[in-house]
């Protein structure tokens, strides 16, 4: 009965042609670039995974980032695929007889890579500790806010990502959206990441940060000196972390990460693991230092240590 | 004849050693280019040249001689009262007064325990006469501040850039503000 | 011609599931609404970014994975009704085993839908994809998941479809085809389950989960919250078609929920003693569960209300003069559906980050958008069982089959509720 078949069947009213030609409008619009849009939706879509890009690929890529930052922020914006140097690999020392919790390191970091201020994303969480408790995070104060730091009877620790040599984040990516560069430097693909948050439960030391929202990231702050795989602007929905300012240090020569710059107490070092002549080798050799969860045999390349 | 046979090992085998020990000893100088990095050895010599900038002098007030070159030095250990009264000396003065450090005949110069005269530029060698334990960290750019190129060119400040000689201990700063608490993320 | 009779049998089943008796519409109308302000939800998150949700970076997992947890375990244990299906000679075995399956396929709809609403880009879920993306495997336990989870989903629909249209043809389905399946099944189901597990267990820098016991206590808990529903299910196909289920077979599954609570909870109590006497830093996740710590107790009622529940409904399973009353029976089922879902649920995924791993406590509590999406996924598991049901039992009772001309579907009786004591003779066509 036709009645009732085409009641019970709305599915089949339409036909098959006219499901084609939209279908084939909503491809064709796809492909199409906007007017001044740096790539089209097609190919920032189907982008590649950073490593798997062949060079002509990246910098097609990396000139329609460019492209794209430039009309967002208004300025000129670079964005670098700088590679790893050769016989590097990058340690980090902190001084836990000096830092006094100021957070300067904080918010230099926050200038210099673009972290999106709304919502706040810190890369560096500076743990107020008792001394007589010594490194008990269980007790730590994250929120301390007194008129004047350090308190007595305290002592600071500010703690980033560690750039572990046997990282528990790389190796629970379901994307390998991030691996262990050959410089020590965990990096992440912010155009790879899906977003599932794995790596932020496997990573101990709470180093690693999700865009909950679209990045707030004012144009008079924002840094126009950016890496792929650093300090660019990201999207929303992926994971960021601190990569050792990597748009700085591979360079040669190459700048401090901003934190070493902006200390101002002089709690943090930085250099060449491989090069026994750096600081931090001085350090290793001739400090104490130690590492934070070392029994997780993370193997993290930040060592804290007590100069005095 | 056991005996003829291990000499006969020995004596190569002093002579390989030895031929290490040199080789060991040649290669351990400091390589070139790495900027001043030197490692620390005790008095051996004089000391290697850091480039430092401009020691911070309160705007003016150097070079002391042009007050000091007409008064007659006065070596007796008292509080001043008539100059410098804005100087308060918080650092080791039950042990030191003003003329310890400051050279009594030429104010223009710092005075080294020895009775060597140097310049304001090299002030890190009388704080180094106390602190040797900072000053061998700071020659290789582990103590204090660090600026410039972790693989070019040291940048060295002097002591006094961030430690006021008078009064050398830091101050409490205000803290920067705390981060956001997750519940308030909107 | 093959394509002729499988568009007949398709055309069959939407003239089902589009038919039914009145329940079955209200039913399906609330489903449908639910799934509409669901997806409305959904899109008001996806615009806004996973902000709208209350997790944040110290508790980055919240409701979406905690649902997808007790998932999984209804998924696996729905299957392993086979098991005691076949060892205990219950007819009939194959209804038994496709209505588990088809309960698995809802359960697996359900948990992809889960992960797919949790992930922050759901546009990049192609780079998934073994080849056209990149999926990390075997090294990401997300990546065993994501193939597990696949081929359990692929495996079941597959069981069921090839058994049902094989009915709806009047003929035996293959067994040479049917039963490798089947046996497959199992450990298919055992894996997806263990997978999960793994993929919270691997984390060192999570000691609560960091856990030998996880991966058996996800079994046990598994064998006790699936089974339930079927229990529930199995009560309402007997009475409204005439699907028969003997009494024996379902306080054998009764029985073996005992068993697994008593497992369950036995492990628990391990992990409860090695926390509270070894009285290390990691005792802390445990303690803000059961007890509270620093002042921050959100979700002590609620584990309390599981361990109340799941003890009672254990109890309520052992005793045979309790099991074997439906009253109590169908008590106890709800119970243990509900402790296992708040034990595996909010009470693993929580504790896990809580305290987080620089000592910070954050108390989660799913948001109003949380509970919306939430809600709309399991109207859309139920939908899916419910259409599926809708097909299936008709086709099991023998009143959907295909027509003599070999291609027409023949439908005996669009509705979907119908008492099995009244079956006469009434059939109409249509």
């Amino acid at each position: 009965m036709p009645n009732r078949e085409s009641r019970d069947n709305p599915a089949f009213r339409m036909s098959r042609r006219k499901m084609m030609k939209g279908v084939a409008a909503v491809l064709g619009a796809l492909a199409l670039p906007e007017k001044d849009a740096p790539a089209s939706v097609w190919e920032s879509f189907f982008q590649k995974h950073f490593r798997e890009m062949s060079k002509p690929e990246l910098e097609k890529v990396l000139a329609s980032l460019e492209k794209e930052y430039g009309k967002t922020y208004g300025k000129a914006v670079k964005v670098r695929a700088t590679p790893h140097i050769e016989g590097i690999s990058y340690g980090y020392g902190l001084d836990l007889s000096r830092c006094i919790g100021c957070r300067r390191c904080v918010y230099g970091c926050v200038q210099e890579n673009n972290q999106s201020r709304d919502p706040q994303i810190h890369y560096i969480r500076v743990l107020q500790l008792d001394k007589e408790r010594g490194v008990d995070l269980e007790h730590a104060e994250h929120y301390y806010n007194p008129s004047k730091v350090p308190e007595k009877g305290h002592f600071y620790m500010p703690v980033q990502c560690h750039q572990c040599e046997n990282p528990p984040c790389t190796k629970v990516c379901p994307v390998q959206a991030t691996w262990k560069e050959r410089d020590g430097i965990v990096v992440v693909d912010y155009n790879w990441c899906i977003g599932c948050r794995y790596c932020m439960a496997a990573c101990p030391y709470g180093a690693r940060h999700f865009n909950w929202k679209k990045p707030g990231l004012p144009a008079a702050e924002m840094n126009p000196e950016t890496h792929y795989l650093g300090n660019r602007p990201r999207p929303v929905g992926v994971v960021e972390k601190c990569t050792f300012c990597i748009q700085r240090v591979r360079n040669t020569p190459g700048r401090y990460p901003a934190c070493v710059e902006v200390c101002p107490v002089g709690a943090r070092k930085f250099g060449n693991l491989l090069d026994p002549e750096s600081e931090i080798r001085y350090i290793i050799e001739n400090k104490r230092v130690f590492i934070l969860k070392e029994d997780l045999n993370t193997r993290p390349k930040f060592y804290y240590f007590y100069a005095t | 004849m056991n005996r003829d046979r291990s000499r006969h090992r020995l004596v190569p085998g002093i002579a390989v050693l030895a031929v290490c020990l040199a080789a060991g000893v040649a290669s351990s100088a400091p390589p070139q280019g790495r900027g001043n990095a030197t490692k620390p050895h005790a008095g051996q010599g004089p000391e290697k040249q850091f480039a430092v900038p401009t020691p911070p002098f309160t705007p003016g007030i150097f070079p002391c001689s042009e007050c000091h070159k007409e008064m007659k030095p006065n070596p007796a250990r008292r509080e001043l009262k008539d100059e410098h009264t804005n100087i308060v000396l918080n650092h080791a003065q039950g042990q030191r007064w003003c003329l310890d450090c400051h050279d009594i005949s030429n104010r223009d110069r710092l005075r080294l325990v020895s009775g060597e005269k140097i310049g304001f530029d090299e002030s890190f060698r009388l704080c180094g006469q106390c602190h040797g334990d900072k000053y061998r960290d700071w020659k290789v750019g582990v103590h204090g501040k660090r600026t410039g190129m972790w693989n070019g060119e040291k940048q060295y400040l002097l002591c006094v850039h961030c430690h006021n000689p008078h009064d050398p201990g830091f101050k409490p700063l205000v803290p920067m503000s705390p981060p956001t608490r997750p519940e308030n993320v909107k | 011609m093959p394509m002729k009779m499988i568009w007949g049998f398709f055309k069959g089943t939407l003239t089902l599931v589009a038919k039914g008796s009145r329940a079955y519409y209200v039913w399906v109308s609330c489903l449908l609404v639910l799934i509409g302000i669901g997806a409305l939800a959904y899109v008001y998150q996806m615009e806004n970014g996973l902000i709208v949700t209350a997790m944040r970076d110290q508790v980055a997992w919240g409701f979406y994975i905690s649902n997808f947890t007790f998932l999984v375990g209804v998924a696996a244990a729905a299957v392993l009704l086979v098991i005691p299906a076949y060892v205990y000679h219950w007819k009939p075995i194959k209804e038994i085993a496709v209505l588990g399956e088809m309960l698995a396929v809802s359960a697996m709809v359900m948990c992809l839908l889960f992960v797919t609403v949790d992930i922050g880009r759901p546009d990049r879920f192609w780079h998934l994809i073994p080849k056209i993306g990149i999926l990390n495997f075997p090294q990401s336990l997300l990546a065993w998941d994501v193939v597990v989870l696949n081929i359990y989903l692929v495996l079941n629909l597959t069981i069921a479809v090839f058994i049902l249209y094989n009915l709806y043809h009047k003929r035996e389905p293959n067994k040479a085809f049917t039963t490798p399946l089947l046996l497959f099944s199992i450990p298919a189901a055992v894996s997806i389950h263990t997978v999960t597990a793994f993929l919270y267990n691997g984390l060192a820098a999570r000691p609560f989960w960091n856990a030998s016991i996880l991966a058996p206590r996800f079994l046990a808990s598994a064998f006790c919250s699936g089974p339930a529903f079927m229990i529930i299910l199995f009560q309402v196909i007997r009475k409204y078609t005439r699907i028969e289920i003997k009494n024996e077979a379902i306080f054998k599954v009764a029985e073996l929920i005992a068993y697994s609570m008593f497992i369950n909870l036995f492990l628990l109590g391990a992990e409860v003693f090695k926390e509270f006497y070894s009285d290390t830093v990691h005792l802390a996740p445990l303690q803000y569960l059961l007890q509270g710590l620093k002042g921050h107790n959100d979700l002590v009622p609620y584990i309390w209300t599981a361990m109340i529940f799941n003890v009672s409904a254990f109890f309520l399973f052992l005793v045979p003069q309790t099991r074997e009353n439906y009253v109590t029976l169908n008590i106890g089922c709800v119970l243990i559906f509900i402790g296992v879902y708040i034990e595996k649920g909010m009470g693993l995924v929580i504790p896990g980050q809580v305290p987080d791993v620089l000592g910070e406590i954050y108390e989660y509590a799913p948001t109003g958008i949380e509970l919306l999406v939430t809600l709309g996924i399991w109207a859309t598991g139920l939908l899916v069982y419910t259409l599926l049901l809708r097909v299936a039992v008709p086709i099991l009772t023998g009143e959907f089959f295909v027509g003599e001309d070999g291609r027409t579907a023949v439908i005996v009786d669009t509705e979907f509720i119908r008492r099995a004591d009244h079956l006469a003779e009434q059939s109409y066509r249509d």
